[in-house]
């Protein structure tokens, strides 16, 4: 677990609002192991989510560079990032924005449409997911027919249907009760230890955070703390 | 077509918000089948017209015929090969629904001059030779159930007979054709010799002349020679090809392709406000979603093709749906209308033309929720969920 799958250097990211520069990252540094289930902890504002944004490829920053595997993600074009998420990157989020007209199992397919896998490889690929996550009897349900922790399942399906190398998750149970909670994260846990997925989560919850690997801390931008 | 599926789900993401904007733009559809199909009816009757023949009629008006004696002065003029007359008869059959045209023609010259239309050669001579004789297209023969040795009465309403008599009586001596692949004719012929022995006024005059011209290319210098011959006399003359004559005929109870298109520009601004504005609610609704196919790789140009070819769909299921229900209407309609517009059918060419239609309305009302899509930042949308 020693080789490094993700590498910030030196990071700044600013947000223009009106007038005014909005600091959010600033000079940040940090590795994460190939095979890791790092959780980001910090309070509100900390940066946590604009660096997992960072760390997915949704956003550039405004100075340093990010290294994901081989690929030098901050220099991507927007298209080339979209294609790189594709291939590399699964997300997982807090409310697990699942499309509601769609069945788990056309969700779950979702990331498949854009490779060139026929229509029944999509669906064999998507039950598989489905299994994963111990949800292959519902994949007929829609999202509004299935539980919140039912959802995050699905949610967690679609992000590991295109075998990514790395599982970000934005509060992945911040909404969900204490035990669908614990089922979400030990999923999580069985998809770093069983599968080998790189997870970075990023959590207020400290019970959350247990489950993870390593936990650093974030505080105005900048690490403060890291712990194993 | 992989798309498809998530195409047709998101239309359906509010199913009656989409059933009602459905609805909306198939009714708009079924509107654009049937008035284009009108449109087409009215000027159906253009498509006999020869490139070669033209009409020499009065220059201000129908209804201050031409001397007869122009006929002989019109044949005599260079680049003119034959010449013919006719008038309008009007009159009804029966009942004022049953309109359709009826012309007294000179019998062997008219149908020389209209040498497409078929006709036994036996009843063209029966037609020449019995002066209450008529000739009757097979449509009309077929409609009211005529046959030969048939006695027709029409009671005219412009012509009457010597001593205010307005009962003619016509012989059905033969039934004629059409050109097989051109809209069948509808015109009631009628020997001109009896009509203008017989009527009451106006003797010795024709409606209009019909022309064959030696070379279709020359034809606007013979158009311009013949009316020369004419000018500043008491009965001025106004040369046209058939296709003018006709439109301006029928212009003479509105232009129908000006009203019919009005309305039908007044149908597709609404929809094109309403289905705009319904797509505008729906990627407002949908911005999350957009977000959220972007993190999963859609580039910026799929979710503008996947915005873009949702409305598109829409208004093509719309339209298909919409002239479904126009196709299967016009056995009816026609039949409802078969004595106004015998012509009346929905031509593929509208149908294909509606469909480019459809396509053009979804994307006019699609591009700018697609391109706010295709702009959208993932971070910022997902901020806003």
């Amino acid at each position: 677990m020693s080789e490094s799958l993700v590498r910030v250097e030196k990071v700044c990211k600013s947000y223009t609002r009106g007038k005014e520069k909005i600091e959010v990252l600033r000079d940040l540094s940090m590795n994460v192991p190939r095979g890791d289930f790092l959780a980001l902890m910090g309070p509100s504002g900390s940066g946590k989510t604009t660096l997992l944004n960072l760390l997915g490829g949704l956003d550039h920053p405004t100075t340093g560079s990010i290294t994901i595997g081989d690929e030098r993600i901050d220099s991507l074009s927007e298209r080339d990032l979209a294609r790189w998420r594709a291939g590399h990157v699964g997300f997982v989020f807090q409310f697990y924005n699942l499309l509601p007209v769609l069945s788990a199992q056309r969700n779950v397919e979702l990331p498949l449409l854009l490779t060139k896998l026929s229509s029944r490889a999509r669906a064999e690929h998507a039950a598989t997911a489905l299994e994963i996550v111990g949800l292959r009897d519902r994949a007929r349900h829609k999202p509004n027919e299935l539980s919140g922790g039912q959802q995050q399942r699905v949610a967690i399906a679609r992000a590991l249907v295109s075998d990514p190398m790395l599982l970000v998750c934005d509060e992945p149970t911040g909404d969900l009760d204490r035990t669908t909670a614990d089922e979400i994260l030990h999923l999580l846990q069985l998809l770093n230890r069983e599968h080998g997925k790189t997870i970075i989560m990023v959590t207020h919850d400290p019970k959350a955070a247990e489950f993870a690997r390593h936990v650093v801390h974030l505080d105005k931008g900048v690490l403060v703390e890291s712990l194993t | 077509m992989k798309y498809l599926g998530l195409l047709w789900a998101g239309l359906f993401r509010r199913r009656t918000r989409t059933v009602l904007t459905l609805a909306s733009i198939a009714i708009a559809f079924l509107l654009f089948a049937l008035l284009r199909s009108i449109i087409d009816g009215f000027l159906g009757g253009v498509q006999l017209v020869g490139a070669d023949r033209l009409i020499v009629s009065p220059r201000y008006s129908i209804v201050d015929p031409l001397p007869l004696s122009y006929q002989q002065r019109i044949k005599a003029a260079p680049g003119v090969v034959d010449a013919t007359m006719a008038n309008w008869f009007g009159g009804k059959y029966q009942d004022p629904r049953n309109f359709f045209p009826k012309h007294p023609v000179d019998p062997r010259a008219y149908f020389n001059m209209y040498s497409e239309l078929i006709i036994a050669p036996e009843q063209l001579e029966a037609f020449a030779n019995t002066r209450s004789g008529t000739v009757v297209p097979r449509s009309l023969a077929e409609r009211f159930g005529w046959k030969i040795g048939d006695r027709i009465p029409i009671e005219a309403d412009i012509w009457p007979k010597p001593g205010g008599d307005r009962l003619w009586e016509f012989d059905v001596v033969g039934i004629y054709d059409g050109p097989p692949d051109e809209a069948p004719p509808d015109t009631m012929l009628i020997n001109f010799a009896y009509f203008d022995e017989a009527r009451e006024f106006a003797k010795g005059t024709a409606g209009w002349f019909i022309v064959r011209v030696a070379d279709p290319n020359a034809a606007g210098d013979v158009a311009r020679s013949i009316d020369a011959l004419f000018a500043n006399s008491a009965n001025e003359t106004r040369t046209s090809t058939e296709a003018e004559f006709q439109a301006a005929f029928l212009k003479q109870v509105g232009d129908i392709g000006l009203i019919m298109s009005g309305i039908l520009g007044a149908v597709f601004f609404t929809i094109l406000l309403l289905t705009g504005n319904t797509m505008a609610q729906a990627f407002r609704e949908r911005i999350p979603e957009v977000a959220v196919l972007k993190t999963l790789g859609f580039s910026n140009l799929s979710v503008l093709g996947l915005m873009l070819g949702e409305a598109i769909l829409l208004s093509l299921v719309a339209a298909l749906i919409g002239m479904g229900i126009a196709v299967l209407m016009a056995p009816g309609i026609a039949k409802a209308i078969g004595n106004i517009l015998p012509n009346f059918s929905i031509a593929p060419q509208t149908l294909l033309g509606g469909v480019g239609l459809a396509v053009l309305l979804g994307f006019v009302t699609g591009i700018f929720p697609a391109l706010q899509g295709m702009r959208l930042t993932i971070v910022e949308a997902l901020r806003r969920n």
